[in-house]
């Protein structure tokens, strides 16, 4: 597989398990209306994902389908950051500030690829997630300016963030804890990254759930 | 708070009151109505005001029935039956029979 293919379908893989995990708080948000925009940002994730993974699949000749949900668990490429199952909002919203923030880095550095199509999904894309990143800014702040919500922020951070740098390669991962540290007003643990590779135990229950349906009817249905 | 939301369709329109977002500041309300009212696509511009700052009218008072006044007029044909009964011409009048 080229690079670039790699390249796409971890990307891909991310945004898919990322936005799946997101829309287990359906219905169960802390509120209504948080409840709807969480949801909608889960499917937006998803939404790329299709995008990242139609043009891998051009590549493969496969389909977009077939590549999210026809492959063993042990095949995905995403980062274990996305594969936690952490139901508890502060955790929730380190994880989605700190994939936002990472997001934003990586796709500038995919907007300057000299691949026309790639730098045209991630501008593509970058223009949605400018949204995400504001609502992942405002529940930061509101969680900064309690004692509480620091305290939870604060905890969730110190669990997440080897997981948080393990999503971007080596080169992007300063700039990374640069942005986290000046925004967060405090130091991160000085650990080594839960790279992209390995798989956490989460993994394998959210594939089968994922897959369950499609897996319980013949290959070529139609939906 | 609660903030009504109004959505314009297109551009041009009018806006339109579409509901409300319960939100905790303004900035949390302009996220969620972005994501309520415009995720579809379905708007191309909104409006958030604060509940508290919409000033409510909801008396209006007409004790001596100046209908004249209304958007739909008053009726005329009960007025002219009368006069037409005063001047005795009630029977001549066109269409008489048929005026309720």
């Amino acid at each position: 597989m080229s690079k670039r293919t790699d390249l796409l379908l971890s990307f891909a893989d991310d945004e898919l398990f990322l936005g799946w995990r997101n829309s287990e708080w359906t219905g169960i948000a802390p509120f209504l209306e948080e409840d709807v925009a969480f949801s909608s940002i889960a499917q937006n994730e998803i939404g790329h994902a299709r995008a990242l993974y139609e043009l891998a699949a051009a590549e493969l000749g496969t389909t977009a389908d077939e590549l999210a949900f026809d492959r063993p668990p042990d095949e995905y490429r995403c980062a274990p950051f996305v594969q936690l199952r952490r139901l508890e909002w502060a955790r929730t919203i380190a994880r989605h500030w700190l994939y936002e923030t990472a997001d934003e880095i990586r796709l500038a550095a995919l907007k300057a690829s000299e691949e026309p199509d790639i730098a045209g999904i991630a501008a593509k894309m970058d223009r949605e997630e400018a949204y995400h990143r504001m609502h992942a800014e405002m529940w930061i702040d509101r969680l900064l300016s309690t004692g509480e919500g620091r305290a939870r922020l604060d905890e969730a951070l110190d669990e997440l963030w080897p997981y948080a740098l393990g999503v971007l390669d080596d080169q992007l991962r300063p700039e990374l804890r640069r942005r986290a540290e000046e925004r967060l007003g405090r130091e991160l643990p000085d650990v080594a990254p839960v790279s992209r590779g390995v798989h956490e135990a989460e993994l394998v229950a959210l594939w089968e759930e994922m897959t369950m349906v499609r897996r319980s009817a013949p290959a070529g249905t139609q939906w | 708070m609660i903030f009504e939301v109004f959505r314009q369709e297109r551009k041009g329109q009018p806006l339109q009151h579409a509901g409300t977002v319960d939100a905790p500041d303004e900035r949390f309300a302009e996220i969620y109505a972005r994501e309520q009212y415009g995720r579809r696509q379905e708007s191309v511009a909104l409006w958030l005001v604060p509940r508290e700052a919409v000033s409510e009218i909801g008396e209006f008072p007409d004790e001596f029935e100046m209908k004249y006044r209304r958007v739909d007029g008053y009726s005329i044909k009960a007025r002219l039956r009368e006069a037409r009964e005063r001047a005795g011409t009630l029977e001549a009048a066109p269409g008489a029979g048929a005026a309720e």
